[in-house]
């Protein structure tokens, strides 16, 4: 039914208001037939005269390739690069001193060192915290940057160095060298693996099992771990072999993991981030690492 | 409008034509409140110009808090995070005294409530200020309340499109000086009055000045005593927090009632016939700004700014009647005056002295607080992620963050010390040595954080949660300043 047909709609007047209604009512309660308030009308008539300023100033109407252009010349790509340049214009003085400032004197100025920090937190959590955790903290592979035990140096220049190359990464300058899969390649017997297991878990203390040659698993060691672990076992930074007396585990303690790793070697990945992060930031991501509470 | 009751005596009738008794859905009605003149017309002029005044003023008002230091008196520094006012420099983690303000500020309210009513919306209130600035303005460039209703019937001639523009300019020459008074306390005033002058002022400053213009603009120019009525909640609280002691302007009906014209009641009055005081001149209703009747008694409209009752005292001087027939008063003084009692005004009740003497208790206490706060301080938060490290030789680590607070005007040399955890090994990134004593140079008026590592001494207990506490001292001051946090391990 069209309005036209709703029968007296235009000369139904509500007794109370003296308005005309518009003919509809629901349980006896009908529809004033009251108009838009002017403001409203109003506000209405500027946003299609703002819309249509507005398609002619900005990018709106999509085309095939692409869209226009708008006479502001306004661009999302070009807006995100304004921003960028803002953001780097207000941290502007702290990043040039921190560019500037060789990096073992970075942590004696401590305006500078909370600078170093902070700037250090942020890109960590954006670009390590997925294999190292929130807090630095490491799982099993991935080694706990707390900790004052270090592959491959905990001098604030070593820490530079790994970041800037990274580890087995395909940079030409990264660190090289793996622990060798011994078992997988025949050199050592299962039963000569377990020996030098339990051998290496006794040199930080841990329980050895029973009924094992301990002193069998030395000499195996003597001979085929000394090499890169060192006599004393306590390994090399230069070329990666880990500390083998301490309570720190980059892999854990347990003799099956010990044997797991003696069987089939190990070779984590960490990447260079060196041309993906500019210097500054991995000297803050340096600082900060250094100054988690290990750093040497 | 009123019927005598079994004794004759004269009984108010409530309701009628006023606006909240009118239908629930009724369009806006332009009123034009007449000019009054009298004892509450002049305080409250001399309440505007005195608000105002500091309103506008209170900015530019320089204080010397030494070099270094904002010298403007009232300032509110987001930026660094500081609030000054005159001597009193609050600090973000100070903030609760602004909460005891606004107690205190509600207190003062329910006292000014149980003594005279609303004291706040007929004064006070800047939303009663701008519109009596604006009404005055209006009165100013279009004449009185009367040529004011000439030209609405006049329509849209030429003089009436001029003098309607000459206001509504002024009107927004007010407000934009209203939004641009207050941006400056959120600034240096002199600066920031400078650069709006040349244009250079920040986008927000220009954003929070057009905001409140138009607000201001709204608000006082035409939607004044609608924003009362419809909007404000406090006429609806005000109403849970009068009593009957309580002074209201009133009108008291016991000596205007019955009303009648000024010649019929000379004429019941000389045949010994009772007669009001009240002539029903409506003047009360003329000058009201709100445009309610007060002789239907206390109502949510009234906003009790008192200019019925100087509109009322002019006519009972001309007619030679006695002044007062609308005053400060309550129902009950009607109530015993009808019954031949004296009234009876009770200023100090247990309502009014709770109010008082919370007010004084919390003021003090806050006083009290402000003047012996201490000028330093220290926050320590442990390492979250990890709680704790095992390093290489077993030994366990914890790591804080420790944040240490001058709030004095000159740098500090302080000293850092960590006890509690016998035996640990205590180190402080960035400052050099091993202890005990660290020490540690803090900036003017400024914090400073240190990343600080205790490594335990191999014996603690595994699961253990022991104490340890931070402290900063200042040798030359005397002072020491503590914090506690623990020491896990696994």
């Amino acid at each position: 039914m069209s309005i036209d047909n709703i029968p007296h709609a235009d000369h139904d007047i509500d007794s109370f208001t003296g308005v005309s209604t518009t003919g509809h009512a629901w349980d006896g309660i009908k529809e004033l037939n009251n108009p838009l308030p002017r403001w409203w009308l109003w506000t209405f008539y500027i946003t299609i005269v703002w819309a249509i300023g507005y398609c002619f100033a900005y990018p709106s109407i999509p085309l095939i390739n692409g869209a226009t252009t708008g006479f502001l010349g306004w661009h999302s790509r070009s807006a995100v690069v304004q921003s960028l340049d803002a953001l780097q214009a207000s941290r502007g003085a702290l990043m040039q001193k921190l560019a500037a400032t060789p990096l073992d004197q970075i942590e004696k100025q401590p305006e500078l060192l909370n600078f170093a920090r902070a700037a250090g937190a942020a890109a960590f959590a954006n670009n390590c915290a997925p294999c190292h955790g929130a807090g630095a903290q490491g799982s099993p592979g991935y080694p706990n940057l707390n900790a004052n035990r270090w592959l491959w140096g905990g001098h604030l220049d070593q820490i530079y160095q790994t970041i800037l190359h990274g580890v087995r990464s395909g940079d030409p300058k990264g660190h090289q060298g793996s622990m060798p899969d011994f078992g997988k390649a025949g050199i050592l017997t299962k039963p000569q693996i377990e020996q030098v297991a339990n051998y290496v878990r006794s040199l930080s203390g841990l329980k050895t099992e029973t009924g094992i040659d301990v002193a069998a698993g030395g000499k195996i060691f003597a001979t085929t771990c000394a090499p890169c672990h060192g006599k004393d076992a306590k390994g090399n930074t230069t070329i990666g072999s880990a500390n083998l007396t301490t309570k720190v585990w980059l892999y854990g303690s347990s003799l099956q993991t010990i044997e797991n790793g003696v069987t089939n070697g190990h070779g984590g990945v960490m990447p260079y981030w060196g041309g993906r992060l500019d210097p500054t930031t991995i000297k803050a991501l340096a600082v900060f690492v250094h100054t988690l509470g290990g750093g040497q | 409008m009123t019927t005598p009751n079994a004794g004759g005596q004269p009984v108010l009738e409530t309701g009628g034509d006023d606006v909240i008794s009118g239908p629930l859905y009724a369009p806006g009605k332009r009123l034009f409140p007449q000019a009054a003149h009298g004892t509450f017309r002049n305080i409250k002029w001399a309440i505007l110009v005195l608000a105002l005044g500091v309103y506008y003023g209170l900015p530019f008002l320089r204080w010397n808090r030494g070099p270094g230091e904002p010298n403007q008196a009232v300032l509110v520094d987001i930026v660094h995070r500081r609030f000054y006012f005159f001597f009193i420099e609050i600090w973000p983690q100070e903030l609760y005294y602004v909460a005891g303000l606004l107690i205190l500020a509600a207190l003062i309210l329910f006292l000014m409530n149980a003594v005279a009513g609303r004291i706040w919306c007929g004064y006070l209130c800047p939303q009663t200020v701008w519109t009596d600035l604006f009404y005055a303005v209006e009165r100013l460039v279009e004449g009185d309340a009367r040529r004011q209703h000439q030209r609405e019937a006049e329509g849209w001639t030429f003089n009436n499109i001029l003098h309607t523009g000459y206001k509504h300019a002024v009107w927004l020459i007010i407000a934009w000086w209203t939004g641009g008074a207050w941006v400056l306390y959120f600034a240096d005033a002199p600066t920031l009055v400078h650069q709006l002058a040349t244009f250079q002022a920040p986008m927000v400053a220009w954003f929070t000045i057009a905001i409140l213009t138009v607000l201001t603009y709204i608000l006082a120019g035409f939607m004044r005593e609608q924003v009362c009525i419809y909007m404000c909640p406090w006429p609806r609280i005000q109403a849970a927090l009068t009593d009957e002691d309580a002074l209201n302007v009133t009108y008291r009906y016991d000596r205007g009632e019955p009303r009648m014209s000024l010649k019929t009641g000379l004429a019941a009055r000389s045949h010994g016939q009772a007669a009001g005081d009240c002539v029903d001149c409506n003047q009360c209703v003329a000058v009201c700004p709100t445009g309610v009747d007060i002789r239907h008694g206390s109502q949510l409209g009234c906003v009790q700014c008192g200019l019925c009752i100087d509109a009322c005292d002019a006519v009972m001087q001309k007619i030679h009647r006695p002044r007062g027939l609308i005053a400060y008063d309550n129902e009950n003084n009607i109530k015993r005056r009808m019954a031949g009692l004296p009234a009876v005004y009770r200023m100090i009740r247990p309502r009014t002295i709770l109010y008082a003497v919370a007010i004084v208790l919390i003021g003090a206490v806050m006083l009290t607080r402000l003047l012996t706060r201490p000028s330093d301080g220290i926050t320590v938060a442990h390492d979250r992620n990890p709680l704790y490290v095992i390093d290489a030789d077993g030994s366990v680590r914890n790591a804080y963050t420790v944040q240490i607070v001058n709030e004095q005007g000159q740098p500090r040399e302080l000293e850092f010390a960590v006890s509690g955890l016998k035996g640990a090994k205590v180190q402080v990134i960035g400052v050099v040595g091993d202890g005990p004593d660290f020490p540690i140079q803090v900036d003017a008026d400024n914090t400073r954080d240190l990343r600080v590592l205790i490594t335990g001494p191999l014996k603690e207990p595994p699961h253990a949660s022991i104490p340890v506490t931070f402290s900063v001292t200042d040798p030359l001051q005397k002072s020491e300043m503590m914090a506690t946090d623990n020491f896990k391990t696994p």
